[in-house]
């Protein structure tokens, strides 16, 4: 029962690589907004902290679609991309990942900024008089700080990355070996006859990779804490 | 010589801070009762918090001047500054704490200057610890070490044994004590009997206002610490 086939080798790499390249990408942006909805306070900031939750709150199937419309071949964001930089995510793996990323970005916004305001800003102050310009202070004060919340915001991220469908599947469709991740390659196995087998095991690889995610940030969030308290 | 020359204005809400003076080398106390001002006018010196009007030169650098608008940012002070409650980086070690200044203000590593400063303070032994580890007195003493080694122009102290008790303090003032010949000093405190035995001149502060300044003798006729 466990042989997994090549084909599904090729869902299982194709979502990692997506998840992967969207929670890495996002990550630098994560950390940017998150950094200003801790501490700046600016005309429209309510208007950024709503955009940022919105793929929380919509349908994906919706956000896929104004992706589609924005960044699609023919789109007001997609048709400069192609034409002037040469970068297409319409049916391509890019597009999935910039879909996943999207999707899992107010995940990764939320526990940063917890992390940022919780910080005491009187260290940074230190910092300062010791001679750190703004951005040391942010590289090697803020950012360890926040460290646990770091790797938190990663981790639900590259997981929401990992499984999500809806807006996946609406900006890119699911093209096998470009753009079927193991979640469209369940669903299409679920809805071919004797395909439960294989469905059956991309559920067990993809419930394996969510858990070794866990584990792997729950150990490096508390090294991140022990650093603060112990020796 | 003078070499730090005061004159600022600051309102923050009610309370206004109002404050004229100079002091020369030696260790220049800032004394007066909690809430008089001096640790927003310590805070202004180091650059963490800009005053409403006025001027601020260290020898012959002007740090901040409302007239010339002229504000050096925190970081290019080269002002030490010794907390309160220490503020070491948690996440940092005692020894990357020490050079922590150091390294922010581009300094060559200097293994003779760092040896010198953890002997003078007795810390070998805490090198390779977390903060948080320490106790509050050697905490205050990493902190004092840390500052030193960024090799300040002055050294800024606020109530640096406020958060010891009283064994503690007579454990740590000698330190402070012999470093008076080693880095000019404002220090911040409203315990006449700590300002005794480390003041060379004496600036007092009520309610925003320099009432006084002078010599130590100006401790002497008061009774004893303010609250």
């Amino acid at each position: 029962m466990f042989d997994i086939a090549p084909d599904e080798w090729v869902a299982i790499a194709l979502s990692l690589r997506i998840a992967i390249v969207a929670s890495l990408v996002a990550l630098p942006f994560g950390i940017a907004v998150a950094w200003l909805l801790a501490r700046k306070e600016f005309w429209g900031k309510t208007l950024i902290d709503g955009i940022v939750h919105l793929p929380l709150v919509l349908p994906p199937v919706v956000t896929g679609y104004l992706l589609l419309i924005t960044f699609g071949r023919r789109g007001l964001v997609g048709s400069f991309l192609a034409d002037y930089l040469g970068i297409v995510f319409s049916f391509r793996w890019t597009g999935a990942a910039l879909a996943c990323g999207l999707m899992g970005f107010p995940l990764l916004v939320r526990p940063i900024r917890l992390a940022i305001e919780a910080i005491d800003r009187r260290l940074e102050d230190a910092a300062a008089t010791l001679g750190a310009n703004r951005w040391r202070v942010l590289l090697t004060v803020t950012l360890p700080l926040a460290l646990p919340g770091l790797i938190a915001g990663f981790v639900l991220c590259f997981a929401k990355a990992l499984g999500e469908f809806g807006a996946t599947i609406t900006f890119v469709s699911a093209i096998p070996g470009e753009t079927q991740t193991i979640s469209a390659a369940i669903y299409s196995l679920t809805q071919t006859p004797g395909g439960d087998a294989a469905a059956g095991r991309l559920v067990v690889v993809a419930v394996v990779i969510a858990l070794a995610a866990l584990v792997v940030s729950e150990w490096l969030a508390r090294r991140a804490g022990m650093r603060f308290h112990g020796e | 010589m003078s070499m730090l020359a005061i004159d600022v204005e600051k309102r923050l809400g009610a309370f206004s801070i109002a404050a004229r003076f100079n002091s020369a080398s030696g260790v220049t106390a800032l004394y007066g009762r909690s809430g008089s001002g001096k640790t927003t006018i310590v805070n202004m010196i180091a650059g963490l918090v800009t005053p409403d009007r006025g001027r601020i030169t260290l020898d012959d650098v002007v740090l901040f001047d409302s007239d010339r608008r002229v504000n050096v940012p925190v970081h290019h002070r080269r002002i030490g500054y010794v907390f309160q409650e220490g503020r070491l980086f948690p996440h940092l070690s005692v020894k990357a704490n020490l050079d922590y200044g150091r390294r922010m203000c581009g300094l060559d590593p200097d293994a003779a200057q760092m040896r010198r400063t953890v002997d003078f303070l007795d810390i070998g032994h805490l090198i390779d610890r977390r903060p948080g580890k320490l106790s509050g007195g050697e905490r205050q003493r990493v902190a004092v070490g840390r500052a030193l080694l960024m090799r300040p122009r002055l050294l800024l102290l606020d109530e640096p044994l406020a958060s010891l008790d009283n064994e503690r303090r007579r454990e740590i003032l000698p330190y402070l004590v012999r470093l008076r010949d080693e880095v000019p000093m404002v220090y911040v405190s409203h315990h006449a009997g700590e300002l005794r035995r480390i003041a060379t001149s004496v600036v007092r502060l009520d309610g925003g206002r320099v009432t006084a300044s002078g010599g130590t003798e100006l401790l002497n006729d008061t009774d004893d610490d303010l609250a």
